[in-house]
């Protein structure tokens, strides 16, 4: 019995359903949104700490034997995802107590918090197919209502293309699970990656493999099917972007890795080269759309869809190597991209605009933002010493190691036009003098007129002292993805630890 | 009987491929609800139809005899279902909230956040 599996999940619906109790007292939903966040990351350490200890963590629902009842697993990927989740989630949700109109407050928007933390941390632990569908859904529907919460008309055109992809890709993953289910028999997927082997019309498991690509792809905002995040995520109120930005393009990540390393490994050459050849087309046209735009956050969900395409590629490249440096690359670029959301948040509050043209003179007056700034975007850009850095040299090196010369070129490309992006908003936002057309600038020059101004600094900060960890004390983070990386390619040990060790 | 519901599957795509490409939102919509529909019981058909044998096991015995039709594949569909009324409800008031706000139901005239 392992309590530590399921707190990650329990906790934050157990804070959904309270905060929801608590409807009218705003008060005590922002303190249950803090402490429950706390609680999650201190689950998610005990839980990483069990997994380093003894690799896997599984429970078994109703302690129904393994493939028949729904279980869940944790192997140090998923106990390092939910870390994360908690690191993300507390992160948050002491920037929503400055951040987050009081409207939208009033309006659901603890509750719908938690319940999508509660969908993101069950869709990292499930060891069941057709659960991980049901904690997408889960995720999805609250991500829906977190999006469209304020009811502008951005968010309402934007909302439309985010509801209608991701809707489009559940059937998709439905379907590919319902022909799965047709070839095996099974949902838990150790006895699927186990019973794969044996079905015999292989080109028709390629087709389902294609299929659960296709779905997880439009969730990770990959080539070509990204185009729903730029066209979404800077519509909302900052905290949500900043939430989204952080993690939900990461479950899809997560579920191709789990999928495409335990299950669909039986056509390596055909599945991982269509991912190859996605993950580098991800990278180039995230980045150059990133160029093209001069809106703080729209520059910002370029960037997540270039980034997710290095990620890929660790897992496209399918060495041991590469898949520590999509491991890595996952930790590094959640932290990174949530901060620099949350610095456009504080800048947003400041000069009450998103477009680069209208801010300037950040430098001058809050040099502290300049710097919680320049740390993320450098690391994002892969300057040394900084967390990105070392994950993209994982990536490069293992793609020179598998002798793909053009995607290496692609990848450090990649890597320079985001300096350009990053240096683009430097320029624009931190350097250049506060444009004349300008008013509001009393809360630039002066002092904030906010009474929780300590709660924009603290994620803040906190999330850049998380990047500079990962960057100078780079070795036990790396001996994790090493760890997580080592179960990855190792299916049979996640098979024998979910099925029992007495299985053929 | 298995190949007659493949095909009704296959134009049940095909219906909500063609509703979802439509310009109006309304249209989206409906697409939207026939593709979940398509992937329910295309997850039915695959899944083998067996007539006539329920899955029951008789007194006495630990396991049901003979051929039996599979129960999962229903509950699987249940599920599904649920999850799809939810997500619709939530698509039909956005598409009236968005409509009111954005003052028209063509979505080449939703086009302010895309570029």
């Amino acid at each position: 019995m392992s309590p530590e599996i399921i707190l990650p999940v329990f906790i934050p619906l157990t804070a959904g359903a309270l905060s929801l109790a608590l409807w009218r007292s705003i008060r005590y939903q922002r303190i249950l949104g803090v402490l429950a966040n706390i609680l999650l990351l201190w689950s998610g350490i005990w839980l990483l700490m069990s997994t380093t200890d003894q690799g896997f963590v599984t429970m078994e629902m109703g302690s129904w034997p393994a493939p028949f009842s729904i279980v869940f697993v944790a192997d140090v990927l998923a106990a390092i995802m939910i870390v994360l989740t908690g690191i993300i989630g507390l992160a948050i949700a002491i920037y929503s107590l400055a951040s987050t109109p009081r409207g939208h407050e009033k309006f659901g928007y603890y509750p719908l918090m938690h319940l999508l933390l509660a969908g993101v941390a069950g869709s990292f632990l499930t060891g069941d197919i057709f659960n991980l569908f049901v904690w997408f859904e889960v995720m999805l529907l609250a991500s829906f209502a977190l999006l469209t919460l304020g009811g502008e008309r951005a968010q309402m055109e934007g909302a439309i293309k985010y509801v209608t992809l991701n809707l489009f890709s559940s059937a998709i993953f439905l379907s590919a699970v319902g022909l799965l289910y047709g070839m095996v028999g099974t949902l838990n997927m150790a006895d699927i990656a186990q019973k794969v082997s044996q079905v015999e019309d292989t080109g028709m498991l390629t087709v389902v493999a294609m299929m659960f690509m296709v779905s997880f792809g439009v969730k990770a905002a990959a080539f070509p099917l990204f185009f729903w995040l730029p066209a979404s995520y800077h519509t909302p109120q900052v905290a949500v972007s900043a939430l989204f930005a952080g993690l939900l393009t990461k479950v899809g990540v997560y579920a191709l890795f789990r999928m495409f390393t335990l299950v669909f490994t039986q056509d390596v050459d055909y599945t991982h080269n269509i991912l190859l050849w996605a993950a580098t087309l991800t990278m180039l046209t995230g980045v150059l759309g990133a160029a093209a735009q001069f809106e703080f956050r729209r520059i910002l969900s370029f960037h997540i869809v270039s980034q997710i395409g290095y990620m890929m590629l660790g897992l496209a490249l399918f060495t041991p190597l590469a898949i520590i440096g999509g491991v890595f690359y996952i930790m590094h670029h959640i932290i990174v991209k949530t901060n620099l959301f949350l610095v456009s948040g504080f800048t947003y509050r400041l000069l009450g605009s998103y477009e680069l043209k209208d801010l300037g003179g950040v430098y001058k007056y809050r040099p502290l933002l300049a710097v919680l700034f320049l740390i993320p975007a450098l690391s994002l850009a892969g300057i040394p010493p900084l967390s990105g850095f070392f994950a993209k040299f994982v990536v490069i090196r293992a793609a020179l190691e598998a002798e793909a010369y053009l995607v290496t070129f692609v990848a450090l490309l990649v890597g320079l036009l985001t300096l350009y992006s990053m240096i683009k908003i430097w320029a624009e936002v931190f350097w250049k003098k506060v444009p004349d057309h300008v008013r509001n600038t009393e809360e630039l020059k002066g002092k904030l007129n906010e009474k929780h101004a300590w709660a924009y600094y603290l994620p803040m900060v906190g999330l850049a002292i998380c990047t500079l960890i990962i960057g100078l004390y780079g070795q036990p983070i790396y001996e994790l993805a090493e760890m997580s990386a080592e179960q990855l390619m190792n299916p049979q040990l996640y098979i024998e630890a979910v099925l029992g060790g007495d299985q053929p | 009987m298995e190949s007659l519901m493949a095909y009704v599957v296959g134009i049940m795509f095909t219906a909500a491929f063609y509703m979802m490409l439509r310009r109006s939102i309304v249209k989206l919509v409906i697409g939207l609800m026939i593709l979940s529909n398509a992937a329910n019981l295309l997850i039915f058909v695959v899944s083998g139809m067996t007539r006539g044998a329920p899955p029951l096991i008789a007194e006495g015995a630990s396991a049901p005899a003979g051929m039996i039709a599979d129960p999962l594949p229903q509950a699987l569909i249940l599920t599904a279902i649920v999850i799809a009324f939810g997500v619709l409800a939530f698509a039909v008031v956005l598409i009236r909230r968005a409509y009111e706000v954005v003052g028209t139901d063509d979505l080449d005239q939703m086009k302010d956040t895309d570029t």
